[in-house]
């Protein structure tokens, strides 16, 4: 198994930070059965545990944006294994629907990311975050839009 | 009857009545399954009162009020060892028949013999008439010259290919294969590995539960054509219906037990191995077929080419074990040991036979097991080597097992009358859409997931279904039996509390805000959202506004993340819980 090295800042010291909302039956224990194996993984990636990847209201996406992610992803049950029965189908419709419109809210959509990852696929979410931190890397930082709270804006 | 008084149904034979008796009677020309004839004569008996005396046949005689009948009188005798006399001559050679002349003391006449075996006894021509149907065969021609045979003696276009005939033949006189246009089609036991043929109407094995018959349908005459019916005709329990059909059962349960077991790959992936190419070649499972003294050989191990016992066989583990390129990359776990047990048996038949085993590695970390294969090694004499087997190809009669043997760093050649492969084990076919229908979890392999894999090793994430054995992971019976236990264990404490715990994470309604529009109640998986009715104390209606089921309602949220103004909040995931978690690692 190959290591991976620490995510190498770059020469500002940026890191990407990723969101990462999970649904606790299938992503959320195949993300421990990553840490039980041993897997190594980039430490950019925050996860939220939720009952299920239906209970992810698009608002918590951008809410994630506008409080400084710079990479958002949602991960769940495979389509027909939802631990819930449907609760994937609602995430993927809704959440694709969001995608459409990400752009016009002024996101760039490769931001946010889905992913369907078992209880079993330990090896498989450890992939998954090595292969969006590179991306979120490339992409750079999330210059946030305008908001409403004290914060200073980046010149 | 001989003195002694009897009774029985009406239109029921003498030979019923003597039956009935424990009087033995000997008959030729009789089935239970086909109308009597009294055509061979063997069972005469005399009728002393009671009617016309005189010698009657008694199978087809009926019993009457007021009969005397004798059956072994002096007449009776003589005429039974004259009928065997005169068939003797006929058939000298029938050992049926040659049974009963030596009770008879009837020797044969000197007559030309004939060789025949047919004893003109004519079951073949009424079960293929009375009970069949076709009467694909009858008697022809007169006097000396009369036989069993179709019309003309030709092919016969009406026989069904049951072989009822040839069954019930008493001398085995019948072939089916001279007169019937259909060859007999013969179905492999599934359960003895092909090795051997059963009929469509069969017990699937010695332990079924139930251990009853069960008709093939597809494969069954009666269903295939309307005829036959022959194990209808011959239950004595009048057990057999044809018109049933399948039910569907619905049961309300409050917990279900996994335990839909394993199937073994087909190594015939491994072309190197010939697998269906030789028929030496065998898999492990019809190697244990063979052997069981329930097989189709009776326990005789015989090489499927000449039928004769192998002098030397080679087994080869990991037959697609511990291989990521086309097979599993898990250890299958039973057989290193069955392998070793298998070489045991071998040699306990074949005693001078000679047995090798090529292996990876020995995985016997059971209870006893690591002592066991030390014996089999040091004590059976069974060669073990630790290689890899690169291919299997014949010469002469023989086949020839090229492999490595690292401890001694060269190739090995060996010649080999069987070779025997470990193939991997796999779940049930079918067990993914199980999985999906009960909404549990299962990995690449096809594996259902345990709900932890050391905290909870037989629940599974949804709550009330268990898993036990083999479709867990690969395991011998042992833990197989151990893992069922501590399933059926949790199974009756789930089910044996007078009050259920659940996971207090569920959802509630803000009925202040909720407008009655029940978008939330399209998207519940569980049908967990009612109305309810808002009444003042006047008893009007004020509003109807949705209402969640505390027993039903499983905590997925999607209700919370489809109501429009945000009435429905899951507890423990309410929204400024998630928000407060979103700000916190956003930064």
């Amino acid at each position: 198994m190959s290591s991976y090295k620490q995510a190498s800042e770059d020469a500002s010291g940026w890191q990407p930070r990723i969101v990462a909302f999970l649904c606790n039956w299938c992503s959320y224990a195949g993300a421990d059965l990553a840490g039980v194996s041993r897997f190594e993984y980039p430490t950019n990636v925050r996860i939220i545990r939720v009952p299920c990847s239906g209970r992810v209201d698009p608002m918590f996406v951008l809410k994630s944006f506008e409080r400084g992610a710079d990479m958002v992803l949602v991960s769940g049950c495979h389509p027909g294994d939802c631990h819930y029965t449907t609760g994937n189908y609602h995430a993927r419709r809704k959440l694709l629907a969001l995608r459409e419109m990400m752009s016009f809210l002024g996101i760039d959509p490769r931001r946010f990311k889905m992913s369907w990852v078992s209880a079993a696929e330990g090896s498989k979410w450890s992939a998954v975050i090595r292969q969006i931190t590179d991306e979120a890397r490339s992409l750079g930082p999330f210059e946030s839009f305008p908001t409403f709270t004290l914060q200073e804006v980046k010149k | 009857m001989n003195n002694q008084e009897v009774e029985v149904e009406e239109g029921r034979t003498l030979l019923d009545a003597a039956r009935a008796l424990s009087i033995e009677i000997p008959t030729l020309c009789h089935h239970r399954a086909v109308p009597p004839a009294g055509a061979c004569r063997i069972c005469v008996v005399e009728v002393k009162g009671g009617g016309r005396p005189g010698l009657v046949p008694a199978c087809a005689y009926p019993a009457q009020e007021g009969l005397v009948i004798e059956t072994d009188t002096e007449r009776v005798l003589a005429s039974r060892q004259m009928t065997l006399r005169l068939l003797l001559a006929r058939c000298p050679d029938s050992e049926v028949l040659k049974e009963l002349a030596e009770r008879y003391n009837a020797e044969p006449l000197p007559l030309e013999q004939k060789d025949d075996k047919c004893i003109m006894c004519g079951l073949c021509v009424r079960v293929c008439r009375e009970v069949i149907g076709p009467s694909a065969t009858c008697f022809t021609g007169r006097g000396a010259d009369r036989t069993v045979s179709t019309p003309y003696k030709m092919l016969s276009d009406v026989c069904i290919g049951c072989g009822a005939c040839a069954f019930l033949c008493p001398t085995g006189a019948i072939d089916p294969a001279e007169f019937c246009t259909h060859p007999l089609e013969k179905i492999p036991n599934e359960f003895n590995c092909g090795q051997d043929f059963r009929t469509p109407i069969h017990v699937p094995f010695p332990q079924a539960v139930p251990n009853k018959p069960v008709i093939d349908k597809d494969n069954c005459i009666h269903f295939k054509t309307g005829k036959c019916g022959a194990c209808k005709s011959i239950c004595p329990a009048g057990a057999i219906d044809y018109d049933m059909e399948d039910e569907t059962v619905e049961e309300k349960v409050g917990a279900i037990i996994v335990a839909t077991g394993y199937e073994m790959i087909d190594p015939a992936v491994y072309e190197e191995y010939g697998y269906r190419r030789y028929p030496d070649v065998l898999t492990s499972m019809e190697f244990e077929r063979m052997v069981s003294a329930s097989g189709a050989t009776d326990g005789r191990l015989l090489r499927p080419s000449n039928g004769k016992p192998p002098k030397s066989v080679v087994f080869l583990q990991c037959i697609g074990s511990r291989e990521e390129k086309i097979g599993k990359p898990y250890s299958s776990k039973i057989c290193c040991m069955y392998t070793a047990k298998h070489a045991v048996l071998y040699k306990h038949k074949v005693h001078d036979g000679q047995a090798f085993i090529f292996y990876m590695d020995i995985r016997s970390a059971g209870k006893n097991y690591e002592e066991f294969v030390r014996r089999v090694v040091k004590e059976k004499n069974v060669t073990y080597l630790r290689g890899r087997v690169a291919k299997v190809y014949p010469r002469g009669d023989k086949l020839v097992v090229r492999g490595a043997d690292t401890l001694s760093g060269g190739q090995v050649e060996i010649s080999a009358e069987m070779v025997v492969l470990a193939p991997a084990m796999i779940p049930s076919s079918g067990v993914r859409e199980l999985a999906q229908t009960l909404r549990i979890g299962y990995d690449e392999h096809g594996f259902l997931s345990e709900a932890h894999p050391k905290l909870k090793p037989v629940e599974t994430n949804t709550a009330g279904v268990f898993l036990a054995g083999a479709c867990h992971s690969p395991k011998d019976i042992p833990d197989s039996v151990a893992q069922a236990s501590a399933a059926a264990g949790k199974a009756l404490g789930l089910v044996s509390h007078e009050q259920l715990t659940r996971e207090p994470t569920i959802g509630v309604v803000n009925e202040q805000t909720c407008n009655g529009c029940f978008e939330c109640k399209n998207v519940c998986a569980y049908g967990a959202i009612e109305r309810k009715e808002l009444r003042d104390r006047k008893g009007q209606l004020l509003a109807i506004v949705a209402h969640i089921n505390e027993g039903l309602c499983q905590g997925c949220g999607a209700c919370s993340v489809t109501c429009r103004s945000k009435s429905i909040e899951v507890q423990g995931f309410r929204e400024d819980q998630l928000f407060a978690e979103i700000n916190a690692v956003s930064r």
